[in-house]
C-alpha cells in the first residue's frame, strides 16, 4: 500500500488490553479458567489453540459480547462492561457497553456484513449512528478506507455481490471506521477459499505495521510467525504458554503446544 | 444453425472409425414431444371457455343490473367505509403486532407471558364474537377512566360517546389483527441471522438503531409476504363490521339486496368484483415493496412485469429470426 497506511488513515491511537483473571462457564462446562493477559499498545498478538480451547470466547470477552462470570477486561485501564463498586464489579448499562464497544474493532469469521446496505453504507453506518461523524464526513472516510483495502470501485455494490475475500476486507474497513484502539480478529480467513486468504492477510499485515494493537485468533501458523510480536497458546481454557514466535512456534516448552503444532504444521 | 464453421470438427473425434459421430454432433438435439401435455392443455381450455360462456350468457347473473349497481353511490360509500376500516386496522394492527412481538422476544418473563396470553386469546376467539362483544361493551362499562387499579382515577370519559360504530369496528379488527401480525413479525425477526445482531452489537450501534436499521429491514423480507396474506384476510374480514351496524361494501350490498330482492345475485357480483380489485391492487403493491426490500438479498433484482415483457419480446424476435434463417 501507498504512503499512508490503513492505521494512520483511521487515526488510531493504539490501546493497551489487559485481561484480569477471567473465568467463563456455560452450566458446568468451563470455557475460560482464569486467563490473565496483557497486550501492550501496538503489539500484535496471535492466539493459537485447538478447537474448543476457548480462544474465540476469550476474544469475545474482550469486547464484552460474552460476559465473564469472574474477572474483567480493561482497555487503557478502563474496565469493559463493568465498573468498580466498592470491592465488587457491577455490570454497566447496555448503552454504556455499546459506547465502549466503539473503541474496540471486531472482525468476524463470517464477515457479518449488513446485506441490505451497500458496501459504502456498511462502513459509514457506525460513525453516523453513534453520532461521531456527519453523514457526508462518514461517507468520505468510508470511501477512503475502502480505497485503502483495494475496493474503491465497489462502494455501490451489495455485500452478496462480492467474493469472500472482498467481503472480509469491507468488514475490516467497517471496523476501522470507528477508529478503534484495538482490533480483534476471530479467524478472519477460515471461511475463505484458499486463493482469497492472501488478500485479507495482506490488509491485516498493513494494519500490523501501522502500529495498531491487534489480537488475532487464526490457524495460519506461517502468518503468525511473520507478523506476531507474541504468540499465546491456549488449551482447556488456560494459557499454556506465551512468548515471541521464535520461542512458542519454534521451541515450544510444553508438550501440549508441541502436540498441537505437530498437527497443524 | 449458426455455429461457426469448424466448431464441430474440433469437437468430434477425427479418426475414421468415429466418422458417424461427426454428423451426430453437427445438429441440435431433438426435443422430446409431449402429447399428454397438449391434451391436458386442450381439455383445460375447453373447460375455461365453457365457464366464461356460462358467465356471459346465463341470464341468472343479470349483467345489466350489475352494470347498474357497480358504481352506485351507496356501493361506493360502502367501499370507502371498507377502505377506511381496512387502512386503520392494518396500521394499528401492525403497530400492535410489532409491540407484541418485541414483548414476546423480550427477556422479561412477565412481558413474554402477557404477550403470549394475548395472542392465544385473540387467536382463539372468532372475530365476530370480538366485534359483537365490543359493540355491547358500552353497556358493560359506562365510563372509561385512567388511574391506578383499585386506587384513584386521574381522568375519565363517557364511553358511549367515544365508541362510534367506526371505532368499535376498527378496535375489534385491530385487536384481532395485532395477534396475527405479532406472530408474523416475530417470525420475521427470528429469521434474521444471529451474526447480524452480533455485528451490530460489536459496532456499538445504539439499540434502537440496531432494530430500526439493521434487524427490522432484513426481517421485512419474510414479514411482507406473510403480512400481505394477513392484509387480504383483513380486507375480507371487514365484511363482518356489517354486524356492528356499519355499512361497508358488503353491508351496503346486503341492505340493497333486502330492498331489491331480485338483484341479490348481481349485487353479490358487484361486491365480488370490488374485492377482486382491492386484492389485485394489494398484490401489485406487494410485488414492488418486496422488490424494494430484496436489495442486497439476491445478486440481481427480479424483473418487473414490464421488463419481463420487454425481454420476452426480444427473445421471441431473436427466435423468429433464427428459425427464419434456417
Amino acid at each position: 500500500m501507498t504512503a499512508k497506511t490503513l492505521g494512520a488513515l483511521a487515526d488510531v491511537e493504539a490501546a493497551t488490553v489487559e485481561v484480569h483473571d477471567v473465568h467463563k462457564w456455560y452450566g458446568t462446562h468451563r470455557v475460560l479458567d482464569g486467563v490473565d493477559l496483557t497486550v501492550r499498545p501496538g503489539e500484535v498478538t496471535v492466539i493459537l489453540g485447538p478447537s474448543g480451547s476457548g480462544k474465540s470466547t476469550l476474544l469475545r470477552v474482550i469486547n464484552h459480547l460474552e460476559k465473564p462470570e469472574i474477572g474483567y477486561v480493561s482497555i487503557n485501564g478502563e474496565p469493559i462492561g463493568v465498573k468498580r463498586q466498592g470491592e465488587r464489579l457491577k455490570e454497566l448499562s447496555e448503552r454504556a457497553i455499546l459506547t465502549q464497544r466503539g473503541r474496540i474493532g471486531f472482525v468476524f469469521q463470517n464477515f457479518n456484513l449488513f446485506p441490505h446496505l451497500t458496501v459504502l453504507d456498511n462502513v459509514a453506518a457506525a460513525p453516523v449512528a453513534t453520532g461521531r461523524l456527519g453523514r457526508t464526513e462518514a461517507q468520505e472516510l468510508a470511501r477512503e478506507l475502502l480505497g485503502r483495502v483495494g475496493l474503491a470501485d465497489k462502494t455501490a455494490a451489495y455485500p452478496r455481490q462480492l467474493s469472500g475475500g472482498q467481503q472480509q476486507r469491507v468488514a475490516i474497513a467497517r471496523a476501522l471506521a470507528l477508529r478503534p484502539g484495538v482490533i480483534l480478529f476471530d479467524e478472519p480467513t477460515s471461511a475463505l477459499d484458499p486463493e482469497l486468504v492472501g488478500e485479507v492477510l495482506a490488509v491485516i499485515k498493513d494494519l500490523a505495521t501501522s502500529g495498531t494493537t491487534l489480537v488475532i485468533v487464526t490457524h495460519e501458523i506461517g502468518f503468525a510467525r511473520e507478523i506476531a510480536d507474541r504468540v499465546v497458546f491456549i488449551d482447556g481454557g488456560r494459557i499454556v504458554e506465551q512468548g515471541p514466535p521464535s520461542e512458542v512456534l519454534d521451541n515450544p516448552r510444553h508438550e501440549r503446544t508441541r502436540d498441537f503444532l505437530s498437527k497443524v504444521l | 444453425m449458426s455455429e461457426p464453421p469448424g466448431a464441430t470438427a474440433t469437437l468430434a473425434p477425427t479418426s475414421a472409425a468415429d466418422e458417424p459421430s461427426k454428423t451426430l454432433t453437427a445438429q441440435r438435439v431433438l426435443p422430446l414431444r409431449r402429447p399428454g401435455r397438449w391434451i391436458a392443455t386442450a381439455v383445460v381450455l375447453v373447460l375455461v371457455a365453457q365457464f366464461v360462456h356460462g358467465l356471459v350468457t346465463n341470464p341468472f347473473y343479470q349483467w345489466d343490473r350489475w352494470g347498474y349497481w357497480f358504481l352506485r353511490p351507496t356501493i361506493l360509500d360502502g367501499l370507502v367505509i371498507t377502505l377506511e376500516v381496512t387502512a386503520y386496522s392494518a396500521v394499528l394492527g401492525l403497530l400492535g403486532g410489532i409491540l407484541l412481538a418485541l414483548a414476546r422476544l423480550s427477556r422479561s418473563p412477565v412481558l413474554r407471558a402477557v404477550s403470549w396470553t394475548y395472542i392465544w386469546a385473540l387467536r382463539s376467539v372468532p372475530l365476530i364474537v370480538v366485534l359483537i362483544f365490543l359493540y355491547n361493551f358500552s353497556a358493560l362499562y359506562k365510563t372509561l377512566s385512567v388511574g391506578i387499579p383499585f386506587g384513584p382515577s386521574f381522568f375519565s370519559f363517557d364511553e358511549s360517546r367515544l365508541a362510534t360504530d367506526m371505532v368499535v369496528a376498527v378496535v375489534g379488527l385491530s385487536l384481532n389483527e395485532a395477534a396475527y401480525a405479532a406472530e408474523v413479525v416475530r417470525g420475521g425477526i427470528l429469521s434474521v441471522d444471529q451474526g447480524q445482531h452480533e455485528a451490530a452489537a460489536a459496532l456499538g450501534l445504539p439499540k434502537s438503531y440496531q432494530f430500526r436499521k439493521i434487524v427490522f429491514p432484513q426481517a421485512l423480507r419474510s414479514i411482507i409476504p406473510n403480512y400481505v396474506n394477513q392484509l387480504i384476510g383483513l380486507i375480507k374480514g371487514t365484511s363482518l363490521v356489517f354486524y356492528v351496524s356499519l355499512l361497508d361494501l358488503f353491508g351496503s350490498a346486503q341492505t340493497m339486496g333486502s330492498t331489491y330482492p331480485g338483484d341479490i345475485v348481481p349485487l353479490l357480483l358487484v361486491v365480488t368484483v370490488w374485492y377482486l380489485i382491492l386484492t389485485s391492487v394489494v398484490s401489485v403493491i406487494q410485488f414492488y415493496v418486496e422488490r424494494h426490500y430484496a436489495r442486497g438479498a439476491t445478486r440481481s433484482l427480479p424483473p418487473t412485469p414490464l421488463q419481463k415483457l420487454r425481454t420476452g419480446l426480444t427473445d421471441l424476435r431473436a427466435r423468429i429470426r433464427r428459425e427464419a434463417a434456417v
